[in-house]
């Protein structure tokens, strides 16, 4: 486990930061020894084979993990100076401030409108929400498309729209972290490119972990890379950290063995 | 092993394959033919009554139907003309009564069911009654409210019928539901999660709302019931001569009248005038019946994608 | 427009959200309640009678209220008489129905008249065959919607004036077969049950179409690849396939024709008898309930009581029942596929 940092920029406020010792569903033990720092206004990426737990650490970020069963965890993951894992912290609470793009689009059923101002709602927001929700698909490279049909239904949109219609209903609240759990890997090119170009975007904004099994995604878009690999070596299946630093070095100058092999494509 | 005899024989020439032709003239093609005839046949006989209830209400039903039938009350033993407004009233003050009772706690079950974990004894236990109550026979649910609102409160009333029926919309309401809201996309429910949603607003925001035609849908189909039950109202709401509503407020613990047992007792007497306007409530009640069914279907027709 | 939504959840949404669940929990519980407690209000009302009675008004054929006699062995008889002749009624066309539709036989029709119109290739008229076949699962169906007094209205003035001369023909010369040895003066066995059949009919048939649909298709391959007739597919391996779930359905039809009331109460003639001629009148545990209970005694309420719990027992046992067998049989279908 390397972490790299590099010497010729400064490193961003952290805004979260992960530690898992054991992560553990019933009596499989999905995750070990994984320490990922959150950089403000960065993009993290996690990359690695399937079923290294790329997605399980993620969704340690906003304690989404809650909802599997015989989920326990061993770690903290600090966020604004407090560990979210603490008994006295409300899950509800976490997902207030931490907002989630899925895999697969998921707009609710009812309009685009009612779709973004959904987080408005929920947080008993006030003020007026049309400038909000116009903002923020604005902010999701959404609104040239959808602006004459707010009231139509967010299923009607293609999926590449749909997703675009999820972010910007995730970032209406302006949330402080945005996490995105492989969110182009639905999509087509075309819609995927529209994507990074946002996400870029919203980096200025807000702070963003990505997963991806997309290579070259992440080194387009992402700032810092976490790359897991899966240990068998205990009879079991155990994703953990090998190499964290800049994406730069990670993809040019690899210092693990596995990373190496991963990266030149050894096995995917 | 004996070796394989050399066949002599050259199939497509020397064996006879038989016929290939179809003809009814073989037993087990006439066989075919004369039970597809049968089953035809029983099909049509099946269907007839349909056609037969149909035209009778129209017929005779439609003979008697007039506004006057509609607004005016049930005549007197040879007494002519008449109507059935009251019981009209009646069986929608009644039934609305009952939906009053049920809709919401129904659906209330229905979350409480549907987002229950898979070993949650209570959960299990509430189905399997919601199950026994689908079959439950009318004339029971008659007799309990017989036993829990008329000897309790001393008298016949449309609270007792309303008591009645809502014992018989209930499990429809529940399984239906409970049904809707586990179609809503599980994806759906996770996006809610995800933006910080707890369970009782994730309920209300996205689950109740996406499941509503289907909820609707197990609704109406509810009411079409009940409206059709006479049973459950013979010794419940009993029945009137009278209106339900007078100076200005409606009485509902008294008798109330109901188009079903307006029915039953008129079908019964030896005047034709009563028999006639038995047959013009028949047609209102399946028409009411009808469109409600109609109209349920048609609302879980247009479920979003 | 930079300040931050996103909050905490205020104190009243906790509370809201505590107060909901506790609120549908204590409703589900409430649904429970309300089953034991409808089981209870019964049983216990039926106390007195069952104490002064016991076990001989079961077995006994007396009614009468005026010595304070009861008894309903003639109306458990003519409960399970009627709903067991019903039945083999209605699963006999109901079967026939199912096996209609299931086939498709309508559809075939429709597409060989087509086709003898020349019309079966354009596109106007592809969909009819198969629109053709929704109408008529509708129609079956509709036979369901009809309010049980309706039907009561119509075997009133229309079955019994219809099956009344053969009923006499048959009574006047065959009246050595006890089933017909009584006139049919009305209301009685025959007309109840063939109203009854017609009122089950569609459950039998949704539930026996969708069992016979259910059967995975390579067993329908694999006899006509035999070489068998249709007739000795849905005969030799659909039927036997099927025949759980529509073993199901028949006995949920069960439970609904012991439940049945008001079609009863018109046309079984409220006879306090035990007959095995399919003319005379007879009573179901049903009928006597609507009969008698508007106009009871508090002693009559208690016997009526007593018979309302001999009903309920019949029919939960039948329902309960029924459900499991529909749901194995769902079960079987889908892990054979």
């Amino acid at each position: 486990m390397a972490e790299a940092i590099s010497n010729q920029q400064q490193p961003s406020e952290l805004v979260m930061d992960c530690q898992i010792k054991e992560l553990w569903y019933g009596s499989f033990k999905a995750v070990r020894d994984t320490h990922i720092p959150i950089r403000k206004n960065a993009i993290t990426a996690f990359i690695g084979p399937s079923g290294c737990g790329k997605s399980t650490v993620l969704r340690c970020l906003n304690r989404m993990n809650d909802l599997v069963r015989g989920f326990r965890f061993e770690g903290h993951v600090h966020f604004r100076g407090r560990d979210i894992y603490a008994r006295s912290i409300d899950p509800v609470a976490v997902r207030r401030y931490i907002g989630m793009v899925f895999q697969q689009p998921n707009p609710f059923a009812t309009s685009i409108f009612n779709n973004v101002a959904f987080g408005l709602r929920l947080n008993g927001f006030k003020g007026e929400k049309a400038p909000r929700v116009e903002e923020a698909l604005r902010r999701a490279a959404l609104w040239d498309e959808v602006k004459d049909k707010l009231s139509k239904s967010g299923l009607s949109l293609s999926g590449g729209q749909q997703q675009r219609l999820c972010i910007a209903r995730a970032i209406a609240t302006e949330p402080a972290v945005l996490l995105m759990d492989e969110p182009c890997s639905a999509l087509d090119p075309i819609a995927t490119r529209k994507i990074e170009e946002l996400m870029l975007e919203l980096k200025q904004r807000y702070t963003i972990a990505i997963v991806t099994h997309n290579l070259q995604q992440a080194l387009r878009v992402a700032d810092r890379t976490g790359f897991l690999y899966v240990d068998t070596t205990q009879g079991g299946r155990t994703g953990y950290l090998v190499e964290f630093g800049d994406s730069k070095q990670i993809f040019e100058a690899p210092r693990e063995k596995y990373t190496q092999e991963y990266i030149r494509g050894t096995f995917s | 092993m004996t070796s394989l005899p050399t066949p002599t024989a050259n199939p497509l020439v020397d064996v006879n394959l038989g016929e290939l032709e179809r003809s009814l003239q073989r037993p087990r093609t006439l066989l075919n033919a004369l039970l597809d005839l049968l089953v035809t046949a029983m099909t049509v006989l099946a269907l007839i009554p349909l056609f037969s209830v149909v035209w009778m209400l129209a017929v005779r039903g439609g003979k008697k139907l007039s506004a006057a039938a509609l607004t005016q009350l049930p005549p007197a033993p040879l007494e002519a003309g008449g109507g059935f407004g009251n019981a009209l009233l009646g069986t929608l003050v009644i039934v609305g009564l009952a939906t009053l009772g049920t809709v919401p706690f129904g659906i209330l079950n229905a979350v409480y069911l549907a987002q229950a974990k898979p070993e949650d004894r209570l959960a299990t236990g509430v189905r399997f009654a919601a199950k026994v109550l689908t079959g439950f026979p009318s004339i029971l649910a008659g007799v309990f409210a017989y036993g829990a609102v008329v000897l309790v409160t001393g008298g016949f009333s449309a609270l007792a019928g309303a008591v009645a029926l809502s014992i018989l919309m209930l499990p429809v309401i529940v399984l239906t539901a409970e049904d809707a809201i586990r179609a809503v996309p599980a994806r759906m429910k996770e996006a809610a999660i995800g933006m910080g949603a707890n369970e009782a607003q994730t309920a209300w925001m996205v689950l109740l709302p996406t499941a509503l035609p289907g909820i609707l849908t197990g609704v109406m189909l509810a009411i079409a019931r009940a409206a059709g039950e006479t049973a459950p109202l013979i010794f419940t709401a009993l029945f009137s001569n009278y209106w339900l509503a007078s100076h200005g407020h409606l009485a509902l613990m008294q008798p109330t009248a109901s188009l079903a047992v307006l029915i039953y007792n008129f079908a019964g007497m030896p005047f034709d005038n009563q028999i006639e306007l038995a047959w013009a409530a028949a047609l209102v009640l399946v028409l009411i019946v009808l469109a409600l069914n109609i109209a349920g279907q048609g609302l879980s027709r247009r479920l979003p994608e | 427009m930079a300040e931050a939504v996103a909050r905490e959840p205020s104190s009243a949404q906790r509370f809201a959200d505590a107060g909901f669940r506790r609120l549908c929990q204590i409703f589900a519980g409430a649904t429970l309640a309300l089953v034991v407690f409808i089981v209870l209000r019964i049983a216990l009302s039926a106390g007195p009678a069952v104490r002064e009675h016991g076990l001989s008004f079961l077995t006994d054929t007396i009614w009468d209220p005026n010595k304070g006699r009861y008894s309903i062995l003639p109306e458990i008889w003519g409960t399970l008489y009627t709903s067991i002749l019903a039945l083999a009624l209605g699963t006999l066309f109901g079967v026939a129905a199912a096996i209609f539709l299931a086939e498709g036989f309508l559809g075939q029709l429709v597409y060989a008249t087509l086709k003898a119109l020349k019309l079966h290739l354009r596109p106007v008229w592809s969909t009819l065959p198969a629109r053709t076949e929704d109408v008529l699962r509708n129609l079956v169906e509709l036979l369901a919607a009809f309010p049980s007094v309706v039907y009561g209205l119509w075997g009133l003035f229309v079955v019994i004036p219809t099956i009344r001369p053969l009923c006499n023909w048959l009574h006047s010369h065959m009246d050595w077969i006890p089933l017909f040895n009584t006139p049919l003066a009305g209301p009685g066995v025959l007309p109840a049950v063939i109203v009854l059949s017609i009122m089950i009919l569609p459950t039998i048939t949704a539930i026996g179409r969708h069992a016979l649909v259910s059967v995975p298709a390579k067993l329908r391959m694999a006899a006509y690849g035999l070489g068998a007739t249709r007739w000795e597919t849905i005969l030799g391996v659909l039927l036997p396939t099927a025949s759980r779930g529509i073993f199901g359905g028949v006995v949920l039809a069960f439970g609904r024709a012991l439940g049945e009331t008001m079609a009863l109460a018109m046309l079984v003639g409220n006879a306090n008898q035990i007959r095995l001629s399919l003319f005379s009148p007879a009573n179901t545990l049903a009928a006597l309930l609507a009969n008698n209970f508007p106009e009871a005694g508090p002693k009559q309420v208690a016997v009526l009581m007593y018979a309302a719990l001999v009903l309920l027992f019949i029919t939960l046992l039948v329902n309960v029942a029924g459900a499991i067998l529909v749901q194995r049989a769902a079960l079987r279908a889908e892990g054979g596929r």
